[in-house]
């Protein structure tokens, strides 16, 4: 029964770390960049969440929401002031800027909400189920998580290959060049994917905070570099990828916690990345499409 | 019969290298038009800056008299021009019929869904495959997606940049053919193509573009027998 409980637990942060996978895959495949500050997105819609919950006395779905407003429109503003400007900069540049930027959300934080850890509490308030002669628990928190990510999945699946908008996304991931000339406005389709890359975000960060209810300026931080590595994972660029990076790492967190060492555990997670992508270099689902002449 | 595309003292440049020096020719509308030139001559700089990709230091571009220097890349196609770029292009991880969509992106669904049933008439394969991811298609059959990706925006000017790029002779006829067809259906092109022979046999009118300059220009069938030419791009 301990293994179901932990393989559900496992499933659950795996979950989030998929949602904030996704923003950082589909980031990396539209604008080839690696926005390390999507992390601090996810602390920005916790601290947003509970602004709203704790004073301004809303329940827990309009925390949410504001949140992922607020967060969207971060997310616009940020790539437009930050990352824009560098289109044709060197990726070395970006990857230094990103950085910034992430110091920059996580000290603002600081000033405004101060260094002590804030006592989250849960957008969920929906019953844990318990089975098996209540052997099994499984809180609203994970049951939520899990069924937000699949939700997500779905929604993200029929945006991709069903709409116009995201089609042209995938075009322009591909070749902006080409695109252009279909008539695609590339910036715009920048601007959209960081828009849903950091409404996800706000959503991972709310379950996140909900399920580990400390937050801190730096909450995003191990988060955000953990569904980096869910994403490289899973194949940078693609979307199913980050789901099933997201899920696995969250897997392989929780059993070498609960088997191995809580101290080694992150260690555990960093080796599988490595032993992967030395089997893989692409990550489990990347695929490379030779050119033809 | 009016002038389509004007180009006048077109200067391009990558970076400091000058690659476009003082460029100048023009399309009348229902003509095919060639620019044939040797590797590096900056034929493709030459399109690639007529559809916006590219931003010149100086000169004109109008086409129908407008003005298109400064209008983004993306606005371009919607004056009514498209590009069939060098290489294709193609999206490779989409499939043949998203191919087609993201040509007729600027247009409405049901423009397009007549446009697609004209480009599979004209390329039956391309109806066989809609469903294919268009990188598996063979080299032939990408060029025939590229070149109808192109005409999904319904072009009054179709730009080709080395069509027959890569293609077996029989392949390469067939190119040319379809060229000649969507002449006659009354689409202006304007072509570029290593293949100076077919390329020159097919067109109206020819430019011979040498380092960034116009160096020659006149009747593509008088330039086919020019002893210069011959010489030069047609192998003696
Ligand atoms: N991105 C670039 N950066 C720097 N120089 C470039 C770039 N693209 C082209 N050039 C240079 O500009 C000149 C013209 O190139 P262009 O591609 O227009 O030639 P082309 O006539 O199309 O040749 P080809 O027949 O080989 O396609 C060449 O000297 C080339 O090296
Ligand atoms: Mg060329």
């Amino acid at each position: 029964m301990n293994l179901l409980t932990y393989l559900i637990n496992g499933i659950s942060l795996g979950s989030v770390y998929a949602i904030i996978a996704l923003g950082y895959t589909m980031v990396y495949g539209i604008a080839k960049m690696l926005n390390f500050a999507h992390g601090d997105v996810i602390m920005v819609g916790g601290y947003i969440c509970f602004i709203t919950m704790n004073y301004l006395h809303m329940p827990g779905i309009a925390g949410v929401l504001l949140a992922v407003v607020v967060c969207t429109i971060l997310g616009i503003v940020i790539e437009k002031l930050a990352y824009k400007p560098l289109r044709q900069a060197t990726s070395l540049a970006v990857l230094i800027t990103a950085i910034g930027v992430s110091y920059f959300l996580q000290n603002a934080a600081l000033l405004i909400f101060k260094a002590d850890p804030k006592v989250f509490t849960s957008v969920v308030n929906i019953p844990s189920i318990k089975l098996f002669d209540g052997q099994l628990v499984i809180s609203g928190v994970t049951l939520v998580t899990i069924a937000a990510n699949i939700i997500i999945m779905v929604c993200l699946t029929a945006f991709t290959s069903k709409t116009k908008m995201g089609k042209a996304m995938r075009a322009v991931s591909e070749d902006k060049g080409a695109a252009q000339l279909m008539g695609i406005d590339v910036n715009r389709t920048i601007s959209v994917t960081f828009a849903i890359g950091s409404g996800l975000a706000a959503i991972a960060g709310v379950l996140l905070c909900s399920a580990y209810p400390t937050l801190m300026p730096t909450t995003g931080s191990m988060p955000g570099i953990k569904a980096f590595v869910a994403a490289v994972l899973g194949g940078i660029g693609s979307i199913p990828g980050a789901m099933l990076g997201g899920i696995l790492l969250g897997i392989i967190e929780i059993f070498a916690k609960a088997y191995i060492s809580t101290q080694l555990s992150d260690a555990i997670v960093f080796a599988v990345l490595i032993i992967v992508l030395l089997i893989r270099p692409a990550g489990l689902l990347g695929k490379k499409i030779s050119e033809k002449v | 019969m009016g002038t389509l595309l004007s180009v006048q003292d077109l200067h391009v440049y990558y970076g400091s290298i000058h690659a476009i020096k003082g460029v100048s020719f023009e399309v009348n509308e229902g003509e095919i038009v060639t620019l044939i030139g040797a590797n590096g001559a900056g034929k493709s700089t030459t399109l690639n800056t007529v559809s916006g990709i590219l931003k010149p230091r100086s000169g004109s571009i109008e086409f129908e008299g407008k003005s298109i220097i400064g209008v983004p890349a993306h606005k371009v196609i919607s004056h009514g021009m498209a590009l069939c770029p060098e290489g294709r292009r193609i999206f490779q991880q989409l499939t043949v019929e998203e191919n087609l969509e993201m040509g007729g992106y600027t247009r409405t669904k049901e423009e397009n869904q007549e446009s697609i049933q004209d480009v599979y008439k004209r390329f039956p394969r391309l109806k066989e495959r809609y469903k294919q991811i268009a990188g598996t298609l063979s080299g032939g059959e990408q060029q025939m997606l590229a070149m109808g990706r192109a005409l999904m925006s319904k072009p009054k000017l179709l730009m080709l940049d080395e069509p027959s790029m890569g293609l077996a002779p029989i392949l390469v006829e067939q190119i040319f053919d379809i060229i000649k067809e969507l002449h006659t259906a009354g689409t202006t092109i304007l072509l570029v193509e290593q293949n100076a022979r077919m390329a020159l046999s097919t067109a109206d009118r020819a430019y011979v573009l040498e380092t960034g300059t116009i160096s020659m220009s006149g009747d593509a069938k008088e330039l086919l027998h020019d002893e210069r030419v011959r010489k030069a791009y047609l192998g003696g």
